[in-house]
């Protein structure tokens, strides 16, 4: 609320003068009654024009307030909750993209999407009832004093009646709350089911599980039918009596003001001012207990939100000074690099390597040995443990990621492209020449197939667009690579789906053209082939370095070797 | 069967279609209630109830006027009190308001048993129909939209069920019941009203239709804020590496400010319905006072009449606003349900062929001959034109092609996951379409590309190849294949869970489950879509030693993508765009010199190293 002072205030006096128009209204309402309803219909004499006039006008007048009211107490109070709205959703997506890469390998896109979206309108669901409900409190207050200056015993009813419509909406909301949360759950688990089953439909086609399938569906839907039942049965049971109890309140308001009016105590005016006040009230009542029912999904959804801005955010330095004048090819230098998961498995112990400018090396390990892991420290994207990695005998932990991201580029083993035009996700937000981009393209081989496109560069990728093969996507995230002009070009595994002949070419190219310092890891001989250096991981550290035909020497490599050319293509 | 490789922006269990306004096609609510019946009968209790329920609970509300109307004319006539017939009216009264509330308790109870075994039919019966419905209807971008109607449509025809449906019921009669009253006491007060309340109703139309386009906007905001964001968290190392996070960040704040505006703009109207009715209400009452008071006496009201007119006024505001908030939920419902009944209604392409008609496929290999084959996705150009193969019994066949050259849907034909527009397909002489679904599948099993496993054990997975499997018969599967040392390399052996979707194993792994599931139902014919992600070399090794094991006993065709299929096989058939251009043995159309040759030559070229040992 702190956040927002403003729109709350808007809200809360656009809800007081409700209140006050509310009861205000009733007052009026019984006073015409008593002034120019009972004379002008049951006395011979009538009621003056004017006075008539008069009613009319008051009435109109002080049920416009009321409606104004309502429209400005409704717009700040949703204000209010859509700018807290606003604000969670920065400061978590903030969250998002400060947070260290550790932050993303625990969590599922699924929990993150719904944090930044559905957990907020859950927190934020409360924000409107809560203010509403302080009109609420004030009408009641404003309502039991109109009522006790009219007579006591109106005022008693009154007393006994809304607490009790409290009462009863408490425990309505408490009754429901663990039955409707077990449904929500097993809607959940339905979707779960219906998820799994359609997208493996073809296996389910295979394996003529479908009966099976249907059954599993059954048994869970079941379950939700009985679980819903047990909510329906508790709203058929109270909520009946909550719609009425407002009307059992104005027939005992009836019943004590017929025999008050009867001995002069008050006026037929009052007790309709007293019945007009009642058949008003459940309404905001009931939002009360609208309230009591969100406040508990509300406050977990607040709980969530709140371990998400509490992640720290990784440390992020501006780029050094002089970056620019870095050479076109550089060094790296691995010096005892040490590195381990979050639950403490090590992967890299110790690890010492070097590349020369300019040179083309290739990594090879067997599945595990620590080779991707390898490059998500080389890249930034996680900091080393122990020991340290050098761009050019710059520390990279000097350069903070940004700086490492200026100087290299790694293109992964599953490859990401953005649902976006082509040249945007080769270039982003630059606004390179299109004969730069078309020379890369022919670089690696991409040029003809994206000259055959429907719309060439501007075609858009993705599920709303064209959708390319494999081998298609890497030579695209290859050029994205070399867009960067970075000194250190790495390609895990990225030519994995691209025809042998075309990735020769492409290696060949990237050779002779780009000059940059090369790290390849590689499954393929041919691949291997290509480089001027092998490095050899094994247990988390380099355990050969030399040449292709040196390294054959060593039993580990030259079996690893020989599946690798075994796997054929 | 995903045609995807990598990863997409794809929103997590796909993005349903967006709602349109116009998908009901101008049919109108009716239509859809007619169909609606039409597909579920057992809903024709339901409404019987619902009008029971209405004439209770619009009952219970109209006793209120009524009394005070009795008891302001009757019962306090000039200052005296009839207490008799004041406690009598008020406690008659009283007693109708109880009986009422009892009444509703039992006949809402009734209604939502309806509307829940309703609900459940309905998903049940759609799930069970698109499992029957041919693969041509499961391409990979349709698995989301289908999954909505089953979850998310039915879902909003149960929040409908539970709140709108009701509202409807209760609302409408009430302001019909509230309106004959009016009537009773005075049909001039009654014309007063409705003519001060007139305007009100193109006001709210105008805005009604303003608000929905509003919070179809604001829909689409919130989809491109979540589009942004799911990819923003999808390719992350991207973003980082590439360093775009500040780029990515604007992109990200500029889409939840328009969120926010788009929001307080659907406010306005959010803000205006409810009151702007109440004012017109008020204004009813102040013009029902004015009215009733000046010409009231000639009109033979009474000031009892009066009064309790002007609680009836009251009692018209809430129901014409809670019926104009549910209109959006309404739409939303009426549009998901008419979903769900085009689902239903989708013809089952692959139909199963009458019991009598059926013929049993022999045991051990089969022998496969497709004759004139050709096929076309619904609504497409033609993807196989003429196919002819004769594939004796026993043989290992590989097909190759191009991505796109039809050789999956051939695989798919023979199958029968789909059948071919022209042309058949006979196992062992006998035509596809005349064999039982049991019987086909026992003898044709089909091992996909993707590997896709159940979220239970490596073990169950397996299990699933043959109905009434035992472990002892897995565990001999799998011995059969050479697997034994990998599983018991496994974290639980065969008990190790495999995870959504099968994420725990890597790729080449999951195929070896789908191979041990392939061989435990001991097919006659084997159909291998491979994949085409490199496996690590470890796996590969024991992939290749149990698709040597697989083969044995069997007809095997095989979608290869490895130069080692190609050459194990006894019989290569070439595809591209379409037709078979070459079919021989490995050997004759290496010699040949054709496309296969080239293709074989690229292959060699790039893996095969001049080892030095």
């Amino acid at each position: 609320m702190r956040a927002h002072p403003w729109a709350h205030a808007g809200g809360i006096s656009g809800g007081t003068v409700f209140a006050v128009a509310v009861v205000g209204f009733t007052i009026v309402v019984g006073r015409v009654t008593d002034e120019v309803i009972v004379p002008g219909l049951d006395s011979p004499g009538g009621v003056d024009g004017v006075d008539i006039w008069v009613a009319m006008a008051t009435v109109a007048l002080i049920g416009l307030v009321r409606g104004v009211s309502v429209m400005v107490r409704r717009y700040f109070n949703f204000m209010a909750a859509m700018l807290t709205q606003r604000t969670w959703r920065l400061a978590v997506v903030d969250r998002y993209l400060d947070a260290p890469l550790s932050f993303y390998r625990t969590r599922s896109a699924g929990e993150l999407l719904a944090h930044a979206d559905a957990d907020i309108e859950a927190a934020a669901s409360m924000l409107m009832p809560l203010a509403f409900s302080v009109t609420v409190v004030v009408l009641v207050a404003l309502a039991v004093v109109s009522l006790l200056m009219v007579h006591p015993l109106f005022a008693l009813v009154a007393l006994l009646l809304f607490p009790t419509l409290a009462l009863l909406n408490q425990a309505y909301t408490r009754a429901v709350e663990a039955p409707a949360a077990t449904a929500q759950a097993l809607i959940g688990r339905v979707s779960g089911i219906v998820h799994e089953s359609l997208e493996g439909v073809l296996v389910v086609k295979t394996l003529g599980r479908e009966q099976a399938e249907v059954d599993r569906l059954t048994e869970a839907s079941e379950e939700l039918r009985q679980r819903r039942m047990d909510v329906g049965a508790l709203r058929a049971r109270f909520e009946p009596v909550l719609y009425s109890l407002p009307s059992i309140g104005v027939l005992v308001l009836l019943l004590i003001g017929a025999r008050l009016v009867g001995s002069g105590s008050v006026t037929v005016g009052q007790v309709v001012q007293g019945m007009t006040l009642f058949s008003i009230l459940w309404l905001p009542v009931q939002i009360i207990g609208f309230l009591f029912q969100e406040m508990p999904r509300s406050v977990v959804a607040m709980d969530r939100i709140d371990s998400v801005l509490a992640v720290r955010p990784e440390d992020r330095l501006d780029p050094r000074p002089g970056l620019a004048e870095v050479p076109d090819t550089v060094a790296v230098g691995f010096d005892d690099v040490s590195f381990s998961y979050p639950d403490g498995t090590p992967v890299l112990r110790g690890l010492s390597a070097r590349l020369d400018p300019g040179e083309v090396v290739a990594l090879v390990g067997a599945t595990g040995s620590g080779k991707s892991t390898l490059i998500g420290l080389l890249s930034g994207l996680m900091p080393v443990d122990g020991g340290r990695i050098t761009l050019g005998g710059v520390d990279i932990a000097v350069l903070g990621p940004d700086g490492v991201a200026e100087l290299v580029a790694p293109v992964m083993q599953e490859t990401f492209l953005f649902a976006d035009t082509v040249r945007r996700n080769l270039v982003f937000d630059r606004d390179l020449p299109d004969g730069e981009v078309e020379r890369v393209l022919r670089l690696v081989a991409a040029d003809g197939f994206v000259a055959d496109l429907p719309d060439g560069l501007q075609t858009i990728l993705g599920e709303r667009g064209v959708t390319l093969s494999g081998g298609q996507r890497q030579r695209l995230a290859i050029a994205r690579a070399l867009l960067r002009r970075p000194r250190v070009l790495v390609l895990d595994d990225s030519t994995s789906a691209v025809d042998p002949v075309v990735e020769a070419a492409i290696l060949a190219n990237l050779r002779a053209h780009s000059g940059r310092t090369l790290l390849l890891v590689a499954h393929r001989l041919a691949t291997i082939r290509l480089a001027d250096r092998v490095l050899f991981m094994e247990d988390g550290r380099i355990a050969a370095d030399g040449t292709h035909d040196d390294l054959l020497s060593m039993p580990g490599y030259a079996s690893l070797a020989r599946a690798y050319e075994e796997a054929g293509s | 069967m995903t045609s995807l490789d990598g990863h997409d922006a794809l929103l997590p269990g796909g993005e349903p279609e967006p709602r349109a306004l116009d998908d009901i096609a101008g049919a109108g609510a009716l239509a859809v209630l007619r169909r609606g019946l039409a597909a579920s009968p057992e809903l024709r209790a339901g409404l019987s109830l619902s009008v029971l329920m209405t004439l209770t609970v619009a009952g219970g509300k109209l006793v209120v006027p009524l009394v005070i109307q009795v008891v302001l004319d009757r019962g306090l006539v000039g200052g005296t009190v009839r207490l008799g017939l004041v406690v009598g009216a008020a406690g008659g009264a009283l007693g109708l308001v109880v009986a009422t509330i009892l009444f509703s308790q039992i006949v809402y109870l009734r209604l939502v048993a309806v509307a829940e075994s309703v609900l459940m039919g309905l998903r049940l019966r759609t799930f069970a129909h698109l499992h029957r419905l041919s693969l041509a209807e499961h391409t990979a971008s349709k698995t989301g939209v289908l999954t909505a109607r089953v979850t998310s449509d039915v879902e909003a025809l149960a929040k409908f069920a539970q709140w709108g449906a009701i509202s409807w019921i209760v609302n409408s009669v009430q302001i019909v019941g509230v309106i004959v009253l009016m009537a009773v006491y005075s049909w001039q007060l009654t014309v007063v009203t409705v003519l001060v309340h007139l305007p009100l109703l193109p006001l709210l139309r105008d805005m009604q239709r303003r608000q929905l386009r509003a919070y179809d906007l604001l829909r689409t905001r919130v989809s491109d804020m979540l589009g942004v964001l799911a990819e923003m968290v999808h390719g992350i190392e991207v973003v980082r590496a590439y360093g775009q996070r500040e780029a990515v960040r604007r992109r990200l704040h500029g889409v939840i400010d328009d969120q926010y505006r788009q929001q307080m703009r659907a406010a306005r109207y959010f803000s205006l319905v409810l009151p702007s009715t109440d004012i017109f209400g008020v204004a009813a009452v102040a013009a029902v006072i004015g009215a009733g008071v000046h010409w009231g006496a000639g009109w033979g009201v009474t000031s009892g009449e009066l009064v309790a007119f002007v609680f009836l006024v009251n009692m018209l505001v809430t129901p014409i606003t809670s019926l104009g908030e549910t209109l959006d939920q309404t739409q939303t419902a009426l549009a998901g349900w008419w979903k769900i009944l085009d689902v239903l209604d989708t013809d089952v392409e692959v139909a199963e062929p009458d019991v009598t008609r059926t013929r049993r496929l022999p045991t051990g290999a089969l022998a496969v001959v497709a004759e004139s084959v050709e096929f076309a996705y619904r609504g497409g150009d033609r993807v196989l034109h003429g196919i002819d193969v004769d594939i004796p019994a026993g043989t290992s066949v590989a097909v190759v092609g191009e991505t796109g050259s039809g050789k999956t849907t051939f695989a798919m034909l023979l199958a029968r996951l789909a059948d071919p527009t022209a042309g058949r397909v006979r196992m062992a002489g006998i035509d596809l379409r005349d064999v039982a679904a049991d019987d086909r599948r026992a003898s044709i099993r089909m091992v996909p590309q993707d590997g896709f496993l159940f979220d239970t054990t490596v073990g169950e997975n397996i299990r699933f190849g043959r109905p009434g499997a035992t472990v002892a018969d897995v565990e001999e599967a799998v011995a059969e294949l050479g697997l034994a040392p990998w599983v018991a390399g496994l974290p639980g052996g065969l008990d190790t869970p495999v995870g959504e979707r099968g994420s725990s194993l890597s790729v080449g792994e999951r195929q070896l489950v789908a191979l041990a599931r392939a061989q435990l139902a001991d097919p006659g014919l084997l159909i291998l879509d491979e994949a085409t992600s490199a496996v690590d070399p470890e796996t590969e090794q024991t992939l290749e030693g149990a698709l040597e094991h697989l083969a044995e006993g069997r007809t095997t065709v095989s979608v290869a993508h490895r130069l080692s299929t190609a050459e194990r096989s006894g019989m290569v058939i070439v595809f591209d765009r379409g037709r078979i251009v070459e079919q021989g043995t490995h050997g004759d159309l290496v010699v040949a010199g054709g496309i296969y040759a080239g293709l074989y030559e690229s292959w060699l070229g790039s893996t095969r190293s001049l080892s030095t040992r």
